[in-house]
């Protein structure tokens, strides 16, 4: 298909829109200068710079160990969820909870994050558990709205699959649980990587639950990042931009992969004899 | 005619093995207020194809998931070989389905699809590796094993469903609408073939269809269900040549139903007269039905048993005048439609034995239709 002039200027103009900040971010951590915004020659240092800042790398391996545990513990509960409102037929409340569990994405951070640190108040007043704030109230925090998303994801991937590829299972001789983990786990686990994926980038990004419910001693990398930057943008945070660019993109291409493949494997015509 | 039906119906019932395997007793299942099945009972022979045929929401495949186990009866009790499965749940039932949709495993393989029901019953690997040789044999997919069911066409597909659902030896076969996926080509070619490899397997099977030729191909016996219920049961011969009601003649293939009144006849006579309003002549049959004179019955006379000719038949009686209004040119037969006096349309079929057309009736002929008087059945609901 050939574009014309016209549709070529607007497809430039809003892909420039859109990504040439993260050009200039990317283009900036390779700068000489200490100033964020004078040009001074290509430099590679400020990546050397951020590899010794312990505060900062401390950050990302906490920021890391959080995401990968919430997203874990949201695709866990976004199945059972997924399944309660897939698989059981219209109980009673089947609305209310379909609804609640979406309620969490349109739900404003500031309000989330606020009724946690209440309920982690009061949770530490009554039973004296979390005694205090830290890494473990932001994994729990996370999990909360994380587990929203898995839900969505699993149940759509769950309402889609084919009823009777579990009665055949049954038929065969198979009791529900192995049903489950032969072949309805298999069948939907790339909507589990999709949605783990998910929530780990949901995680990895959050500020402003995790301001919330975090304590002393416990500060994530978007934290970091902010609080670094409201003193004076360090090319290091370019640096930093960078590379967790880097890594997001790959974690797409690897989602995408799953995605087309598990698309293709459905697609792909049998050669006829 | 009538000698040619009465010996095969009298060779399907000597060949028939007549020890029951399973027994479906009063079974009702109700879902809400309506009822899907009502007061069911069926006994199906050993060894026997039995489909249950009719159409779609009829309460066929309702039965058909009862048998399986994944709906339970309201009311009643299923008893298969003895003992009674009615609250089995289904991976407990020596029973085993080929699914529509062939429910094959995405994830695995074509053995390992196979293997699966081997697996759960804890076989050793070797046990199953046997199987899963002999079965693939069985169904001429030893090329595929590896591959992957996305990999196969819907006729290879097919061929794996039924290996896996016949891998556990199971007492009890289910198809459910087996050639529902594939194209009308394959379908024949298969249907013969699934007939072939079931009987030479030698297991009981009840099947749920909605096409009627598919039923008659490769079933020993009907049931046809209508709103819950089964109306008639027996040999395709039986439910073609000698239906019980109006619901089953029309189902099964084409029919004419001509509406009359039973006349007055003679303590012996061996044909009933009946008058009809449609026809100008009176109706005579072989006496297959208890009726009285003056009951409001109907006739039933299917198209490929309608002579038609230029001349007035010399019989008095099963006959009408009308003029051709439609061919059907099928190949291989051609439908008339002939319109009768008050505009009524009647079908009637013709083997196309010549090739040329010439001396054929054609659109616009005044022609004489005609038939037996063993050609009609009297059917009274």
């Amino acid at each position: 298909m050939k574009l014309n002039k016209l549709s070529l200027t607007v497809l430039t103009l809003g892909f420039a829109f859109l990504y040439l900040p993260i050009v200039l971010l990317i283009g900036y951590s390779f700068n000489e200068s200490r100033l964020v915004t004078v040009w001074a020659g290509f430099s590679t240092k400020w990546y050397g710079e951020l590899f010794a800042d312990d505060q900062m790398m401390s950050a990302v391996w906490l920021s890391l160990k959080i995401a990968m545990g919430a997203s874990t513990g949201a695709i866990i509960l976004g199945t059972l969820a997924a399944f309660a409102l897939v698989r059981f037929g219209r109980f009673w409340g089947h609305t209310l909870f379909g609804s609640m569990i979406n309620a969490p994405l349109v739900m404003p951070d500031v309000i989330t994050g606020l009724s946690l640190l209440l309920l982690f108040v009061a949770m530490g007043q009554l039973f004296g558990w979390p005694s205090e704030r830290g890494s473990l109230t932001i994994l729990l925090a996370h999990i909360t709205f994380c587990t929203a998303y898995a839900a969505i994801v699993i149940s759509s991937r769950l309402k889609e699959m084919d009823l009777s590829l579990e009665e055949a299972a049954m038929d065969l001789g198979a009791h529900p649980f192995k049903v489950f983990w032969l072949v309805t786990l298999p069948i939907i686990a790339p909507s589990l990587v999709a949605g783990w994926l998910l929530s780990f980038t949901l995680s990895m990004d959050d500020l402003v639950i995790a301001s919330f419910v975090s304590g002393p001693g416990s500060t994530t990398l978007p934290m970091v990042v902010f609080s670094s930057v409201r003193l004076g943008v360090s090319p290091k945070i370019n640096a930093l931009a960078t590379l967790i660019v880097l890594v997001v993109s790959i974690a797409v291409c690897i989602a995408w992969w799953f995605a087309r493949k598990a698309e293709r494997d459905a697609q792909m015509l049998p050669d006829e004899e | 005619m009538n000698v040619a039906t009465s010996t095969a119906t009298m060779a399907d019932s000597a060949k028939r093995p007549e020890q029951t395997i399973l027994q479906i007793q009063q079974v009702t299942k109700m879902f809400g207020d309506t009822k899907a099945v009502n007061d069911v009972s069926l006994e199906i022979r050993k060894g026997e194809i039995f489909a249950l045929l009719g159409g779609s929401g009829c309460g066929k495949t309702t039965l058909l998931r009862m048998l399986a186990g994944f709906e339970r009866p309201t009311a009643g009790r299923i008893i298969l070989d003895g003992q009674d499965i009615t609250a089995l749940p289904p991976y407990e039932r020596p029973i085993n389905m080929m699914f529509q949709s062939y429910a094959l495993f995405p994830h695995m393989s074509v053995e390992q699809n196979i293997a699966f029901g081997l697996k759960q019953d804890g076989m050793t690997r070797n046990q199953i590796g046997d199987r899963v040789a002999h079965m693939l044999k069985l169904v001429h997919m030893s090329k595929y094993a590896r591959r992957k069911p996305h990999q196969l066409s819907g006729g290879q597909r097919q061929r794996v469903a039924l290996a896996r659902s016949l891998a556990k030896h199971p007492k009890l076969l289910l198809l459910d609408e087996p050639m529902g996926a594939l194209d009308k080509k394959l379908r024949t070619q298969m249907q013969l073939e699934v007939v072939n490899i079931i009987e030479s397997v030698g297991v009981t099977c009840v099947m749920v269809t909605h096409d009627q030729e598919e039923a008659m191909t490769m079933a020993g016996r009907l049931g046809i269900m209508d709103s819950g219920e089964i109306c008639q049961v027996g040999s395709p011969t039986e439910v073609y040549e000698y239906p019980n009601s109006r619901l089953t003649a029309e189902f099964i293939g084409s029919v004419n139903i001509f509406e009359g009144v039973v006349n007055e006849q003679a303590e012996d006579a061996e044909e009933l007269l009946i008058t009809s309003s449609e026809l100008e002549c009176p109706l005579e049959l072989s006496l297959n039905a208890s009726v009285s004179a003056g009951m409001p019955v109907a006739v039933a006379v299917r198209p490929e048993k309608i002579s038609v000719s230029f001349e007035r038949p010399e019989q008095a009686a099963n006959w009408v005048k009308g003029t051709v209004s439609d061919i059907a040119y099928l190949g291989g037969i051609s439908t008339y439609h002939v319109e009768i006096t008050g505009g009524r349309r009647i079908q009637c079929t013709v083997a196309n034995v010549a090739r040329s057309t010439q001396d054929r009736a054609t659109w616009g002929d005044e022609v004489y239709l005609s038939w037996d008087t063993a050609s009609g059945v009297v059917l009274t609901s």
